[in-house]
């Protein structure tokens, strides 16, 4: 045994220095066993003494995660601004590290967390914890897989003891906040842009500057329900009647037709009279949408 | 280097990283471009638009694919479940040839997404270049892996980069993706010679060169590929060819990325020097 350390053990060390929380100021932490703990690990050579050349690498990794939670939740960033943002981002980056191969996944447990963690929230933790749901279901709809749906024509043997799939990249969201509405405002582009990249930069800089927070924050609370769905590669936000979400919902947990459609209606306001029809309008649209699949 | 087993065979010649905010301009206009070089990780989707443009992409042109996070250096063994997607992708974008970084970047399941720097030990070569031989098999496709940039040398490194590289590609028997930007980075922050490591690849083995641009600070270089190539990499690059001969060549530009005829124009600037060094030879 030579007593050196061996891969794993070298790895485990740099790794932990570089995800260790940077200070404040987002440096790293200068004090004198992060100090002893890099110059066991690397040399410091060439006016780069050991700890400067982790810090490197370790704003690399908090600014890169950072960036990148920053451009998955936008609206939830205009929504606390770009500081709570990032207090929020850090602290659940640090609790929940990435698991995955694709930063694609960085925020899948962000909603979750951020229950266990309301006061990351903000003042209005309802709207910031909708507008958390709405961006994560945004991604699942943006590049989730195509599955084979049904078209209208095979709706015709329809009857109560049918059962459905609903289509994986699509999520039922019920909000207390009309954020749906605000998350297409955050994201439209200022009028007189000249370029795509301008609009790009134009919008980071209003929601790091907090522009458009102030407003955000006095949002009314309106209960919605929505569908976060994808039509021809792009994502929509489709509201929806509380009786059909209610009734999309129990067919996405498995419940026959009929037993559903008793669930959707149970104490509505909506006359027996037009429910058939309704129910011929929502199949008919679920369909076209894609949004029914074979179980 | 010319075809050979670790680029499938191939003669690309001058390739330019694919990026999103040049789909419109590429699909719209259909510019010659040899080869595009795909991100692998951006496609490992189950849908959408990702995938719906690289078809559309696929359509056109030849198409490499460079990853960022299979992570041979790394003790924690191979994702099953990034293969899987990885060969899926293989399959459907037919890559000749397939790269990777000669680095680490998990540790027990936690990801940095980032490329960090082996200890050049032989333990660290015999791990990854085990986990390149397992790639390679179940791909089915030629690997090639790529020199990283560096900011920290560990303290128990018992060989130089250069020479732990060639330990790597030799006992995984897999091609090499020189990227020479990388090189001169970490030429200027570990203050060695870059034409010293240029003559130490083994050239046959080269499969790909990369160029890219980077920035300086006062300290030390930082590899953003967000600049033009200096002029530095671009001689690094004349003298690379002059040892492999032509090689396919590819241009990646990452942030600040300007208009797609720019990022092009960059990118065969390669031809020129690559003439340079044939005018000479010849």
């Amino acid at each position: 045994m030579s007593g050196k350390p061996g891969l794993r053990e070298i790895q485990h060390r740099f790794a932990a220095a570089v995800m260790s929380p940077l200070n404040p100021e987002g440096r790293i932490r200068r004090n004198a066993a992060a100090v002893r703990e890099a110059k066991g690990l690397v040399n410091g050579s060439g006016g780069l003494g050991s700890l400067e050349r982790l810090e490197i690498y370790s704003r690399s990794y908090w600014f890169r995660l950072l960036e990148s939670l920053g451009e998955d939740f936008p609206g939830t960033i205009a929504i606390l601004g770009w500081k709570d943002f990032a207090t929020l981002a850090l602290a659940y980056l640090k609790e929940c590290p990435s698991a995955s191969f694709t930063l694609r996944d960085l925020g899948s447990r962000l909603e979750e967390w951020l229950r266990r963690h309301p006061k990351f929230a903000g003042t209005n933790q309802l709207l910031t914890l909708d507008m958390v749901q709405l961006e994560w279901a945004h991604i699942v709809a943006f590049d989730g897989a195509k599955s084979a749906t049904l078209e209208a024509q095979d709706l015709a043997g329809l009857n109560a003891g049918t059962k459905f799939a609903l289509h994986p990249c699509m999520s039922l969201l019920e909000l207390h906040y009309p954020v749906d509405e605000l998350r297409i405002s955050v994201n439209a582009s200022p009028e007189g842009a000249a370029t795509a990249s301008n609009v790009a930069l134009e919008k980071k800089h209003r929601l790091r500057t907090g522009q458009m927070a102030g407003r955000l924050k006095r949002s009314k609370p309106k209960p919605i329900f929505v569908a976060v769905h994808r039509v021809d590669l792009n994502v929509f936000y489709r509201r929806l009647e509380q009786e059909e979400f209610r009734l999309l919902q129990a067919l996405r947990k498995g419940q026959p037709v009929g037993r559903a459609i008793e669930a959707a209606f149970d104490g509505s306001a909506v006359p027996a009279t037009e429910v058939p029809a309704l129910l011929q309008t929502w199949f008919a649209r679920w369909a076209q949408l894609g949004w029914l699949c074979r179980r | 280097m010319p075809a050979s087993r670790f680029n499938g065979f191939t003669e690309y010649g001058i390739g330019v990283g694919l990026r999103a905010p040049h789909y419109g301009h590429i699909l719209g206009t259909k510019p010659g471009v040899d080869w595009f070089e795909i991100i692998s990780e951006n496609y490992m989707v189950d849908g959408g638009r990702p995938l719906a443009m690289l078809d559309q992409i696929l359509e056109h042109y030849k198409v490499v694919q460079h990853g960022v996070s299979m992570y041979f250096g790394s003790t924690d063994p191979l994702n099953r479940e990034h293969l899987k997607r990885l060969k899926s992708l293989v399959r459907r974008t037919k890559t000749p040839w397939l790269t990777d970084h000669l680095c680490w970047g998990s540790v027990d399941g936690r990801y940095t997404h980032d490329l960090l720097p082996m200890p050049y030990t032989m333990e660290a070569a015999k791990v990854a270049a085990r986990k390149i031989r397992q790639a390679q098999d179940f791909l089915e496709v030629p690997v090639a892996v790529e020199n990283v940039s560096s900011y920290a040398e560990f303290h128990i490194s018992e060989m130089t980069e250069w020479e732990f590289l060639n330990e790597v590609v030799e006992r995984a028997d897999c091609g090499i993706l020189l990227d020479v930007n990388n090189i001169y980075v970490s030429s200027r922050n570990h203050g060695f010679d870059p034409h010293v490591y240029l003559n130490a690849v083994p050239a046959e083995r080269v499969a790909q060169i990369h160029l890219a641009g980077h920035s300086k600070f006062e300290k030390y270089i930082l590899d953003t590929h967000d600049h033009p190539v200096v002029a530095a990499v671009w001689k690094l690059y004349e003298h690379a060819t002059g040892r492999f001969g032509p090689t396919a060549t590819l241009l990646e530009w990452d942030d600040r990325i300007p208009s797609f005829d720019e990022v092009h124009a960059e990118a065969l600037k390669a031809r020129k020097f690559q003439g340079n060094q044939l005018a000479g030879a010849a």
